[in-house]
């Protein structure tokens, strides 16, 4: 379903992704792990038609999204690591026009949309404006508002940054349902080890923009010898907390999230 | 279609929610007409051309257009800043689309604006020549929106964040705007000048809300309406076209 071959994504000089290759088959469930900085966002961007590669090659879903970014577009749902609400909606104004961009029939969208509402309990304050919600509640809409479709793959960058673990929980529930009914492909980045353990068939591990391993939560415990993979992402990726050159995208992530958005 | 209507959707609803920029932007219009219009209107007189607050008010309508679409295609980066433009850009539908629809909603609030700067200025004693011809004017309000509004998308896509900004209002809207025949009429101009407002697509919209409201074109509607159609659909095409290579 997603297959990737010497993918590389340099920054000026610096490289970010450095010649990555793997392949998801339809219907995993697939975890990408790696410290801060590691190149996660930066690979699913290039996935996501967001980014160009500086080189390597794509496929999602048999297309390439460099040079057919829209039928790439209509094969994935997204729900994004940074903040991606329209403040000035509502959060059902929000779901509203995520689900015309999408091409959800206006009946099952209105259904979809108080489902998920009641789901991820904003049902109430469904006619609030977005700005006047709380960093949990905005990151949960983010995800009701990319369950509203339903794609063949779906990306998650750190879906549950943030939420409390109820939420978390039935967020899974959901996911791994639509995995079954639909073979719905999953690709999601965590930094809860046991989410990943729990969740994922097969994992890769990136660090400083290279997979140093992958395979099975089983696989890499063995490859490590250790009994957790907390312990063998540890024992891969070493123990030093990664410094962030940090963009000003970065920079503006950051000072959102001190001042409480 | 569909799409493009819940674009432009969005930004009339983000416009009306904004009580504080409509307020915002209508004082400065109000201040050029009131400070300009009363304070140079005796010497305008008796320099023979009649009433200054006439000739000024599409000045100043056109002024808000400008200001208005410029800003609000402009928005394209305070989107990327607070992240929604992901959210369009990965949805299943071509960045043209995007472009129009935002387009056409940046020019709407442009022209709801100038309609309202032109109920003021009626307010504080503009008398049009006709009253059919306030339809017309709106139209070609709209069409010079449109043409701002793609300007300003334009250059959204060069620029990363608002930094650049004020480096636009001071070397190319301000220009625009004093240069356009706003403020003065084009008849007998120093060579330089009359090039100049030639070249600035400001004046021919202005040029055409005279000709229509107050019966003194210059340059004359169908001029006017040409070059506005022809430079609005440049504006839109190198504007999809930029638009089109914004990566996040
Ligand atoms: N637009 C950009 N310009 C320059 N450098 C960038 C840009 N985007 C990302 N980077 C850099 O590329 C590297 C990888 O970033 P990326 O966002 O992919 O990391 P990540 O694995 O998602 O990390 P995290 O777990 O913190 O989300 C980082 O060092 C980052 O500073
Ligand atoms: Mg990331």
């Amino acid at each position: 379903m997603i297959e990737v071959k010497n993918l590389t994504k340099k920054f000026d000089d610096f490289v970010a992704v450095d010649n990555i290759s793997f392949q998801v088959k339809e219907g995993e469930i697939f975890a990408f792990l790696g410290p801060n900085g590691a190149g996660k966002s930066t690979t699913i961007k290039m996935l996501t038609t967001l980014l160009a590669p500086t080189t390597g090659t794509m496929t999602l879903n048999g297309h390439d999204p460099v040079r057919e970014p829209s039928a790439v577009r209509r094969s994935f749902g997204i729900v994004f690591q940074d903040p991606s609400l329209d403040d000035e909606l509502t959060a059902y104004e929000n779901m509203e026009f995520h689900g015309v961009l999408y091409d959800v029939p206006d009946k099952l969208r209105r259904e979809r949309i108080e489902y998920l509402l009641k789901f991820v309990e904003l049902w109430d304050r469904r006619d609030n404006l977005v700005k006047e919600f709380s960093g949990g509640m905005k990151r949960r809409l983010e995800i009701a508002r990319g369950l509203l479709h339903h794609p063949k793959i779906f990306f998650l960058d750190e879906p549950t940054l943030g939420l409390d673990p109820q939420t978390r929980n039935s967020l899974w529930n959901h996911l791994k349902e639509l995995n079954k009914n639909e073979k719905t492909t999953i690709f999601f980045t965590t930094h809860y080890m046991e989410e990943a353990e729990r969740i994922a068939d097969r994992i890769a591990i990136i660090d400083h923009g290279k997979i140093i391993a992958s395979g099975t939560a089983e696989e890499l415990k063995q490859k490590t010898n250790t009994g957790s993979l907390e312990d063998a992402f540890l024992s891969l990726t070493g123990k030093s907390i990664r410094e962030e050159s940090a963009s000003p995208n970065d920079h503006m992530r950051t000072m959102r999230r001190a001042h409480g958005h | 279609m569909k799409k493009i209507y819940i674009l432009w959707l969005r930004q009339i609803k983000r416009y009306l929610r904004s009580k504080s920029r409509i307020v915002g932007s209508l004082a400065q219009p109000l201040l050029f007409l009131l400070a300009l219009g009363y304070g140079f209107g005796s010497v305008y007189q008796k320099a023979g051309e009649g009433n200054y607050l006439n000739f000024l008010a599409p000045g100043i309508i056109g002024m808000s257009i400008l200001f208005t679409s410029v800003f609000s295609g402009m928005e394209v980066i305070w989107d990327r800043q607070f992240g929604f433009l992901k959210e369009t850009l990965v949805a299943p539908m071509s960045r043209f689309s995007i472009m129009i629809g935002r387009t056409l909603g940046g020019a709407t609030v442009a022209t709801l604006q100038g309609v309202l700067v032109m109920l003021i200025s009626i307010l504080f004693g503009f008398h049009p020549a006709s009253w059919f011809a306030l339809l017309p004017a709106v139209f070609i309000m709209f069409l010079t929106a449109l043409l701002f509004t793609s300007l300003g998308t334009m250059i959204a896509s060069f620029l990363d964040d608002m930094q650049g900004f004020q480096l636009i209002m001071n070397f190319l809207v301000m220009p625009l705007f004093f240069l356009s025949g706003a403020l003065f009429p084009l008849q007998g101009l120093p060579t330089a000048l009359g090039i100049i407002a030639r070249i600035d697509p400001l004046s021919y919209g202005i040029d055409a809300l005279r000709g229509l409201l107050i019966n003194a074109g210059h340059y004359g509607l169908g001029m006017d309406i040409l070059v506005l159609g022809a430079v609005t659909l440049l504006f839109l095409s190198l504007g999809s076209y930029f638009f089109k290579k914004v990566q996040i």
